[in-house]
């Protein structure tokens, strides 16, 4: 097991700014072992930006970003290679890969891995797709032939392949109708709760908040307003988290969590 | 810095009541592909009625589980000691189906032929839809017929500097060379004859007849017909042109007509542009191999050169711009919504106007054949 001070994820003093706008300014987040946290703020607070942030896909201009104790980017391109491969991300559109069918898709990391024996690829593929409730048949099609749902959970199962500690969401159930949202959380809860996963999640939908997030960080004027449990947070007096969490829609939603958990 | 694991190892020890293997160390992914064969064929030599303990397994994910139920003969052993924390992995590793999935079937000898017979018959397709994308959009422009609100003018603009001020300097720089280089490799062979004077006839009629407008093509079919190519491809990508669907505005109109017009128009004053500088380009060659002057040069022009070459080249711009419009926007409409189906029409679209072009120039060739020719 690794030690718990070694957090998956850690920043430190991040500042972003695009052009003259600065949409975070010396913020500070760790996210630590085994806990799902999710990132609300309004649109345009800059959730997206610190989510491609921690995985490299943008630089912040000031502070450091650490994952798992380590910069990404330090290292020889062994272990930045290995660092990488010990998270995985699903993108808000899936970000499938158009030309290769949804098997192809989720063997693409295991043999970029270097596994060449097909039928032990086949057996994982088959694994994660039983894992994230997809038949077998869904295998030999393209994602051009996928539902939205579907489409999200290949991409789990992609992200997924490489057995990683670390699982950032990127909007998991955006475009998702209300059942289908609902079973996707179911999912990805079973498989936080089975694979000890840490997540990180990024959501404006308050049902998927309130059913997934062990702690709640609110992203507001380039700064975490607050971060702690649902019930903690709903407690702070902001004006922001009194609209996001106290209107008539986030009562509803939240109490319909209530009753599920 | 990764975390230090425990390496995964196994243990046989065989006594009288029979054979008992433990594991232990991090059956994960990471650590188990360091040495992925020396540990399978451990796993292979473990006798059938052997029994097994993960007791002090570290951590299993389902690439372990996976390696040891293959192990297994995809059953569990009969003596086995499962910790009941890594139980949920074995349940998710037994759920796998036991089903084949389906296999490329392989080569056969006469599938080459078959293939040939598919390029025909596609080339058939492609041809009829070609035909259906000029029968609808003359169908839509009937619809625009006095109704001169709804003309696209301001895309025909806005395409036509995109096709064709644009594609000016490399239009000219590609004249130009091609320019200096002919006319220094027809100047090699014209003083060995002493008939330095004839360049003109040859740099004239060549070049605004045919090099000129085949030239001006092949570039523009490579910078502006897979640009459209891409652009409409993209747009059918992203959903754009259902939308404009569902809106009510024809593609063909909006889309597909701009670009056609503005290409049929720019491609003869690009063609225009083109020959001059590579004349131009020739001219100076020449002043410089055979001191011909450029007062010579252009004077002797319009005596070498019939006025009817020149409308013959201009047609053939315009012409060539037609055809390699309609079909970049052909194939860029065939694009389905994934990236190969994008690289392979805008290949395609390339491969096929330039063909087209070709084609098209020869029979120009022929039907003009008496027409503009002096010394005949």
């Amino acid at each position: 097991m690794q030690p718990p001070s070694i957090l998956p994820v850690e920043l430190k003093g991040v500042s972003t700014c695009f052009g003259k706008t600065w949409i975070h300014k010396n913020l500070d987040l760790a996210v630590s072992t085994g806990e799902v946290l999710a990132l609300v703020g309004g649109s345009g607070s800059g959730k997206t930006t610190l989510l491609r942030q921690m995985v490299g896909l943008l630089q912040p201009a000031e502070g450091e970003v650490r994952l798992f104790g380590e910069v990404l980017k330090a290292g020889d391109r062994h272990s930045r290679l290995a660092r990488r491969r010990r998270f995985g991300m699903l993108f808000q559109h899936g970000a499938l890969f158009s030309a290769l069918t949804v098997f192809a898709n989720i063997a693409f990391p295991l043999r970029e891995f270097g596994l060449t024996d097909e039928a032990l690829i086949r057996d994982l593929v088959l694994l994660k797709m039983a894992m994230v409730e997809l038949e077998p048949e869904v295998a030999a099609r393209m994602p051009a032939e996928l539902s939205g749902g579907m489409v999200k959970r290949v991409a789990l199962a992609r992200a997924l392949a490489l057995e990683p500690e670390l699982l950032l969401l990127d909007e998991p159930t955006a475009g998702l109708d209300p059942d289908r949202s609902a079973g996707f959380v179911d999912l990805i809860r079973s498989l936080h709760r089975s694979l000890g996963l840490t997540v990180v999640l990024v959501t404006h939908d308050l049902d998927t908040l309130a059913a997934l997030a062990t702690r709640v960080a609110v992203l507001s004027e380039g700064r975490i307003l607050a971060a702690g449990p649902l019930e903690e947070i709903m407690t702070v007096q902001d004006p922001f988290i009194q609209r996001f969490f106290h209107s008539e829609r986030s009562r509803a939603a939240l109490a319909r969590a209530g009753e599920s958990r | 810095m990764s975390p230090v694991s425990p390496a995964p190892a196994l243990r046989l020890e065989t006594d009288a009541s029979g054979s008992r293997v433990s594991l232990s160390g991090d059956w994960t992914l990471a650590a188990l592909t360091a040495d992925p064969r020396q540990l399978r064929g451990e796993l292979e030599s473990v006798p059938m009625q052997a029994a097994w303990s993960l007791a002090s397994v570290s951590r299993l994910d389902s690439y372990g589980a996976l390696l040891l139920w293959r192990a297994w003969g995809r059953r569990r052993p009969e003596r086995l000691e499962v910790p009941p924390a890594l139980e949920p992995v074995f349940q998710r590793v037994e759920a796998i189906p036991v089903l084949t999935c389906p296999t490329e079937p392989p080569y056969r000898f006469l599938d080459g032929t078959a293939q040939v017979g598919r390029i025909v018959i596609e080339i058939g397709h492609h041809v009829v839809g070609f035909v259906a994308l000029i029968g609808q959009i003359l169908i839509d422009l009937w619809g625009l017929v006095g109704d001169h609100k709804r003309w696209p003018v301001f895309e025909i603009s806005a395409n036509f500097y995109k096709v064709g001020v644009r594609a000016m300097p490399v239009t000219a720089l590609v004249g130009f060379l091609i320019g200096v280089v002919m006319s220094y490799l027809s100047a090699l062979q014209l003083r060995a004859f002493g008939a330095d004077s004839f360049i003109v006839n040859i740099l004239g009629l060549g070049i605004i007849r045919e090099l000129g407008p085949v030239l001006v093509s092949v570039l523009v079919a490579g910078r502006s017909g897979s640009a459209m190519t891409a652009q409409l491809g993209v747009m059918r990508v992203t959903e754009e042109i259902d939308a404009l669907t569902v809106m009510g505005i024809s593609r063909y109109v909006r889309l597909v007509v701009p670009k056609v017009v503005a290409l049929t128009l720019a491609m003869p004053l690009l063609t225009l542009w083109g020959s001059a500088v590579a004349i131009f380009g020739g001219m100076v060659s020449a002043n410089l191999q055979l001191d011909l002057s450029f007062d010579y040069f252009l004077n002797a022009l319009p005596r070498a050169v019939p006025v009817a070459n020149l409308v013959i080249g201009l047609v053939k711009g315009a012409v060539f711009g037609l055809l390699i419009a309609l079909v970049a926007c052909y194939f860029g409409l065939r694009v389905r919504p994934n990236t190969e189906s994008l690289s392979a029409n805008t290949t395609t679209s390339v491969v096929a106007s330039i063909t087209v072009v070709i084609i098209v120039d020869a029979v120009f060739a022929v039907a003009t054949r008496s027409i503009g020719l002096p010394f005949r």
